[in-house]
């Protein structure tokens, strides 16, 4: 990615207007969900139990073999594709085309995984936590802008 | 400039999370130290017990307790906060009462945990969810959800929660409890000296100690 040149695509002025301000939005989108899941990573890295208190289908949810894969918990690799949707957003901005075929793919790839775990908190555990809900609303609005993109590039 | 923008602020958010989630984990680990002095150990009769702080601590609070007790579970904090204030020897007993429907799985998750060596962890957990748990129809599940947060291996649990040992720890406390005249929960004896339950209260437990404290420390 470093040696690529910038590719902006400048269609009409508001055309390059939209996307930028899309890109900047998927970028801020990408960092609140960064926030949150680097809370639950380290909450759960530490040890802390009280991020749930009080709710049973949080301790459900988090206390599950799902929250993990292999000794990795999901929320440090939401924490990692939430770190890459910012990077690929920040770089399309400046006009990187590559980033942004990699930003579609990483937002689809979260809106598949956040499909499987709202079907086993559904499903599987009949339990919802809020933290993964929150999460899920994150990766919906991410999808809903790169769904909208085209529509707007073409304006 | 421009060119290197992206890179910069790409790198800049990567350290800030790197960072901020570092400090964090420091701030959170240094509010809830690892148990450094808890152990289950065998008393001279042979069964094992629970017990936080020194060996040699001036003076040792024995728990009689049931986790779906709620007075239980309001002491809970107050017992640690006078551990950790005082270096006291805390040694916590099993006395599930037949009232409480999950009081006896409550308990056998506990020893379950510390199959583990998180029978502490448990211990704090199971009473700060109390009011939760003692409500559920499944506690059951509830508590292999707390193992999993402690990150126990939950196979092991499941299978230790119902093994003949951890059955057989808690009938032992219970025992050994009745034998000396425990009927309800929480019974505490400070320097094997019963407490009066009207003294096992978070308000009035703290000055039992530090007088305990004051009269056994050395003179010189």
């Amino acid at each position: 990615m470093k040696s690529q040149a910038p590719t902006t695509v400048r269609p009409t002025s508001w055309g390059s207007r939209s996307q930028t301000i899309f890109y900047i939005a998927a970028a801020l989108i990408a960092l609140v969900g960064l926030a949150e899941a680097t809370y639950l990573t380290v909450l759960y890295l530490s040890g802390e139990t009280a991020v749930c208190g009080g709710s049973s289908d949080c301790f459900q949810v988090l206390g599950s073999s799902y929250a993990k894969i292999g000794r990795v918990p999901v929320s440090g690799l939401g924490a990692l594709a939430y770190f890459s949707v910012f990077s690929f957003a920040t770089f399309s901005v400046f006009g990187y085309a590559r980033a942004r075929t990699f930003l579609t793919w990483t937002v689809v790839a979260m809106f598949c995984m956040t499909l499987w775990l709202l079907y086993v908190q559904a499903f599987r555990l009949h339990a919802f936590c809020r933290y993964c809900l929150f999460s899920a609303a994150l990766i919906f609005l991410l999808t809903g802008l790169v769904v909208a993109r085209p529509a707007a590039e073409r304006t | 400039m421009k060119r290197f923008l992206p890179f910069i602020i790409v790198v800049v958010v990567g350290l800030l999370a790197i960072g901020g989630g570092a400090y964090f984990y420091r701030v959170k680990r240094s509010a809830n130290p690892a148990l450094k002095i808890s152990r289950t150990e065998a008393a001279p009769s042979g069964e094992a017990v629970h017990v936080l702080g020194p060996a040699d601590a001036l003076v040792t609070l024995e728990e009689f307790g049931d986790f779906q007790c709620p007075p239980c579970g309001r002491l809970s904090e107050s017992i640690n906060q006078l551990q950790k204030q005082y270096n006291i020897r805390v040694i916590y007993r099993n006395f599930p009462l037949p009232m409480h429907a999950h009081a006896k799985e409550a308990a056998c998750a506990a020893e379950a945990a510390g199959q583990q060596g998180k029978f502490w962890q448990m211990h704090d957990l199971l009473f700060r969810e109390q009011e939760v748990w003692s409500h559920s129809k499944d506690a059951r599940s509830l508590f292999q959800a707390y193992a999993g947060m402690l990150q126990l291996d939950l196979s092991r649990f499941r299978n230790d929660m119902d093994s003949p040992e951890v059955q057989q720890q808690v009938e032992t406390d219970q025992h050994r409890g009745a034998a000396i005249g425990v009927k309800t929960t929480p019974t505490l004896f400070l320097n094997n000296q019963a407490v009066p339950p009207s003294d096992t209260d978070p308000n009035k437990l703290p000055a039992l100690v530090e007088n305990a404290v004051k009269s056994t420390k050395p003179s010189s």
